[in-house]
């Protein structure tokens, strides 16, 4: 792999910080500076709280409905298969998130391995 | 590790607070999550042909996993800059009721509003979390300091596994690759699911996995806009319901 491969383009650098950077950093900056006045238990905060789970939620659901790049490779059914096992596994385990992720790994990749 | 008591002599400089943080990412599962979640981003970003420092970038600057995700995956798709803007502007919301809860954490009456930039630019889902578990045991003065070190602690680990996965990237398999991008949904959800505390946050978190589908019909280019707010707006009617109505 030579250096220009590691460094790539500037293009793309610049579509990051208009795609990436920029849109992410609004939001804090905006957080920071309006933070202040608003009082953590308001009802708006509230709100925006919630709406903010319901995006990350989504983000969520997108991954495993819509799946980028080798995760295509899991049939629809041990995709959803996977996320239900681990839930399962996480209740199951009074919220543990690390019994959570490795039952839906591991249902995940015990299922293709089964699948062949 | 436990961190020191609040009146130890440990706490008397920004350095010892500092190094606190730094120290305090050996005890978090999430650090573990993120590593992993990373070696994920760093493989994704080979595989959808951006170079090795557009990654390392990516982590630096943007600091937020679902973003550079969903960055990377609707690039590679196709989609055009304004359209994968608009997608991680949306994503990226969550940041702003994040950074507003947790900047009062670690705020005195002198603080400046110039010293909180570099905390607000570290917070994250996951150091939201960890601030919130973490922070009662620093005193408020060295606060700062210490989610400093706690966010240059998990940057650093996640710059590593960027690099990791993308040299790995090669020589995965496709099961494995797939395994690891099965690792972001699964973290992402367990760790919100666990730091849901109220009722309206479960209701957001169940409401906007079940919307999505349905708003992804339409195909409007910000499916997760839409169904974000109608099942957060939703959740706070649940909360009115039980909290400002009783």
């Amino acid at each position: 792999m030579s250096y220009a491969q590691l460094i790539g383009d500037w293009q793309a650098l610049v579509v990051l910080f208009v795609a990436g950077v920029i849109p992410n950093q609004i939001w804090r900056m905006l957080g920071l500076w309006f933070g202040g006045g608003i009082d953590e238990g308001s009802e708006l905060l509230v709100w925006v709280r919630a709406v903010a789970t319901a995006i990350l939620a989504g983000v969520i659901a997108q991954i495993v409905v819509e799946p980028p790049g080798a995760l295509a490779s899991v049939p629809d059914t041990l995709r959803y298969g996977a996320v239900a096992a681990g839930l399962v596994a996480f209740l199951l385990a009074r919220r543990s998130i690390f019994a959570g992720v490795v039952t839906g790994e591991v249902f995940m990749l015990a299922g293709k391995w089964w699948l062949g | 590790m436990a961190l020191p008591p609040l009146d130890s002599p440990q706490w008397n400089s920004r350095w010892l607070a500092f190094g606190w943080g730094l120290r305090s990412i050996t005890q978090t599962i999430l650090t573990i999550v993120l590593f992993v979640t990373y070696l994920g981003i760093g493989a994704l970003a080979h595989d959808t042909h951006f170079s090795l420092a557009w990654a390392l970038c990516s982590t630096l600057f943007v600091w937020a996993g679902p973003a550079q995700i969903i960055l990377i995956t609707t690039l590679g798709s196709g989609a055009t800059i304004i359209q994968s803007a608009i997608a991680v502007t949306v994503s990226a919301i969550r940041l702003f009721p994040m950074v507003v809860s947790v900047l009062p954490l670690m705020r005195t009456r002198a603080t400046k509003r110039r010293e909180l930039i570099f905390a607000a630019h570290l917070t994250a889902v996951t150091l939201w979390v960890e601030c919130h578990r973490f922070l009662p045991q620093v005193p408020r003065e060295r606060r700062i300091a210490f989610v400093h070190g706690l966010g240059c602690g998990l940057v650093s680990v996640c710059l590593v596994a960027n690099t990791v996965g993308y040299f790995l990237a090669a020589n995965l398999t496709q099961t494995l690759g797939a395994a690891i991008l099965l690792l972001t949904p699964l973290s992402f959800l367990f760790s919100t699911a666990r730091n849901s505390r109220e009722v309206a946050d479960v209701v957001a978190l169940v409401l906007g996995i079940l919307l999505y589908p349905l708003a992804a019909k339409m195909n409007s280019g910000v499916d997760i806009l839409v169904s974000g707010v109608v099942a957060g707006t939703m959740a706070y009617g649940v909360h009115w319901w039980r909290e400002v109505r009783a």
